[in-house]
């Protein structure tokens, strides 16, 4: 009895799923909603598949993969070190604080114009705007993980002998690991979110955001719903693959 | 056996008795404290406290709470600036000499991130030894202790006890003169506290490094020790250092013999009369 219904459990997800598939199909039935705005779940389904296996939509999807990715592992590779730097010293942290709680509260979409500027109409401007408004999140976690290292883990590797710049690389940048994951995954999804929006809307020819629009303007509503779908379903993917990394990576967090 | 007072030779508040020292092979003193001076906001923890420690010798430092015990060692080993005062290694500086330090909170002295044995190993990384030569200490380590835990373990894989072990062991492994443990047992059970107190004097008996030990339990710091050094409190100054003369290795036995009874019913007066505040 209880052996079925833990293996039940792992389904309990499906059930939300299934019931959206089972209200869309109803709405469609009794067209709740125009049928021209509202294909069925199976039409989306197709329109999914088509599109993944050969068509425009798979290279769509691996533009937006591509962008970022690499607007992620820019703001990885300058918000890690410089976050590690500036909360090992609580005093400096405060000092830059209000600039970063100013621009991390500043609607990214707000920076599109002064970056088309400096970068001109292309990928680098969405890359780099994408990039900006996730490392910003990254900077803020790593900074306070690194000020909550545990004090002991500090002092013990000082008296050990360890410079202050071994500590920081030595211990406080394994402190604050759990913590930098809280911000990889933050800054990815708001990273996509960028993406996806620059798609849309800044000169572009390919992306889901792309996609996305050019399939409403031309009323091609599968391919639409397929577009959201697949842009929802890299998200969701993005999320579970830091989780995985760091399940794997920050082995020792939770105990 | 009476009890002696071996009181150390400048003690601010008492007159030197060179000649009551414990005749020692090497009783030159190891660590000399100086005019040691220090306070938190309005709280004089030290001032002008004086302090010899013999070189070789175990001491166990013992008080009331917050009488200054951690400062003391936390001081002495430099993760507190003092106030004021000079503290040397046998006339070198704490940067001159190599020493160990057992936080009493292993799970957060320890870096668990890294397998049990690069735990071990990674003070050796600030001494110029290859990679081999580090192995090899370890390896001599953990042999001359005759440790039997599976050091390729991480520590929050391990007990209480063998993660202060392995603790133990990170500040053996650079081979120091001196060792200081701040209530190293206090968070393990009874068992392995036991346990850890027969592996510690054991390293003891097997190095004869300095030991710098602050224990809240008598027993455990008469036990271990060659002098206890009871503290009186604020500010801090030495109301009594013990000599406890019983042979090693000690035992269950040791626990009830009659100068060991002895040491533990003087000490306990001393730190009575402490409490009361007399
Ligand atoms: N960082 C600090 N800030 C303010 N006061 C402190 C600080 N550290 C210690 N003190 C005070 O200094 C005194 C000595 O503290 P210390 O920790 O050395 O005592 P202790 O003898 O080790 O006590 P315990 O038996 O509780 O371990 C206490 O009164 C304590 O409140
Ligand atoms: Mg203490």
């Amino acid at each position: 009895m209880n052996a079925i219904r833990r293996r039940l459990g792992h389904l309990t997800p499906l059930i939300g799923v299934i019931g959206l598939l089972i209200v869309w199909q109803i709405a469609v039935w009794f067209e709740v909603v125009d049928p021209v705005l509202l294909p069925s779940p199976a039409d989306t389904f197709i329109a999914v598949w088509n599109g993944m296996t050969g068509g425009r939509l798979w290279i769509d999807f691996l533009r937006t993969v591509e962008r970022t990715s690499l607007s992620i592992a820019y703001a990885a590779a300058i918000a890690i070190p410089l976050g590690t730097l500036l909360g090992s010293s609580t005093a400096v942290y405060r000092s830059v604080e209000f600039v970063v709680d100013f621009f991390r509260s500043t609607p990214a979409s707000a920076l599109f114009p002064l970056f088309l500027v400096i970068f001109g109409v292309g990928d680098n401007t969405k890359i780099m705007v994408a990039a900006f408004g996730a490392s910003l999140v990254i900077l803020f976690n790593v900074a306070y993980g690194v000020m909550n290292a545990r004090k002991t883990r500090l002092l013990a590797a000082k008296v050990m002998g360890a410079s202050k710049m071994r500590v920081l690389t030595d211990v406080m940048l394994f402190e604050s690991m759990p913590q930098t994951f809280i911000g990889l995954r933050n800054g990815v999804s708001l990273a996509l979110v960028i993406v996806i929006v620059a798609e849309m809307f800044i000169g572009s020819v390919d992306g889901l955001g792309y996609s996305v629009l050019d399939s409403q303007m031309l009323f091609e509503m599968p391919d639409m719903y397929a577009a959201i779908f697949v842009a929802g379903a890299l998200g969701y993917g993005f999320n579970l693959l830091f989780l995985v990394i760091e399940k794997r990576f920050v082995h020792w967090s939770g105990h | 056996m009476t009890v002696e007072k071996a009181a150390t030779a400048a003690a601010a508040n008492m007159a030197p008795l060179p000649s009551a020292a414990p005749a020692a092979p090497d009783a030159r003193p190891h660590i000399t404290v100086r005019g040691l001076s220090k306070r938190f906001g309005a709280t004089v923890v030290y001032d002008k406290f004086d302090l010899d420690i013999p070189r070789g010798r175990f001491v166990s430092v013992f008080g009331p709470n917050g009488c200054g015990k951690s400062t003391l060692i936390n001081i002495i080993a430099g993760l507190l600036p003092a106030d004021e005062g000079e503290i040397l290694f046998d006339g070198k500086t704490l940067r001159q000499t190599n020493f160990g330090y057992v936080f009493q909170n292993y799970r957060e002295a320890l870096f668990p991130w890294l397998r049990s044995i690069d735990n071990i190993r990674y003070p050796l990384k600030f001494f110029n030894l290859s990679k081999a030569e580090q192995r090899n200490r370890v390896d001599r380590l953990v042999e001359h202790l005759g440790v039997k835990i599976d050091l390729n373990r991480y520590p929050y894989q391990l007990s209480g006890g063998q993660q202060q072990l392995i603790s133990i062991m990170r500040s053996l492994v650079i081979e120091p003169e001196v060792l200081f443990l701040d209530e190293p047992f206090s968070a393990l059970d009874y068992e392995m506290t036991l346990f850890m107190r027969d592996q510690l004097q054991a390293v003891f008996l097997e190095t004869g490094t300095t030991m710098v030990f602050v224990s809240h339990d008598l027993e455990e710091a008469i036990y271990l020790a060659d002098d206890v050094l009871l503290l009186s409190r604020g500010p801090a100054r030495i109301a009594d250092y013990v000599t406890v003369r019983n042979p090693r290795p000690r035992t269950a036995e040791t626990l009830s013999d009659s100068d060991f009874v002895q040491v533990k019913a003087h000490c306990l007066d001393v730190f009575q009369r402490l409490v009361r505040g007399s």
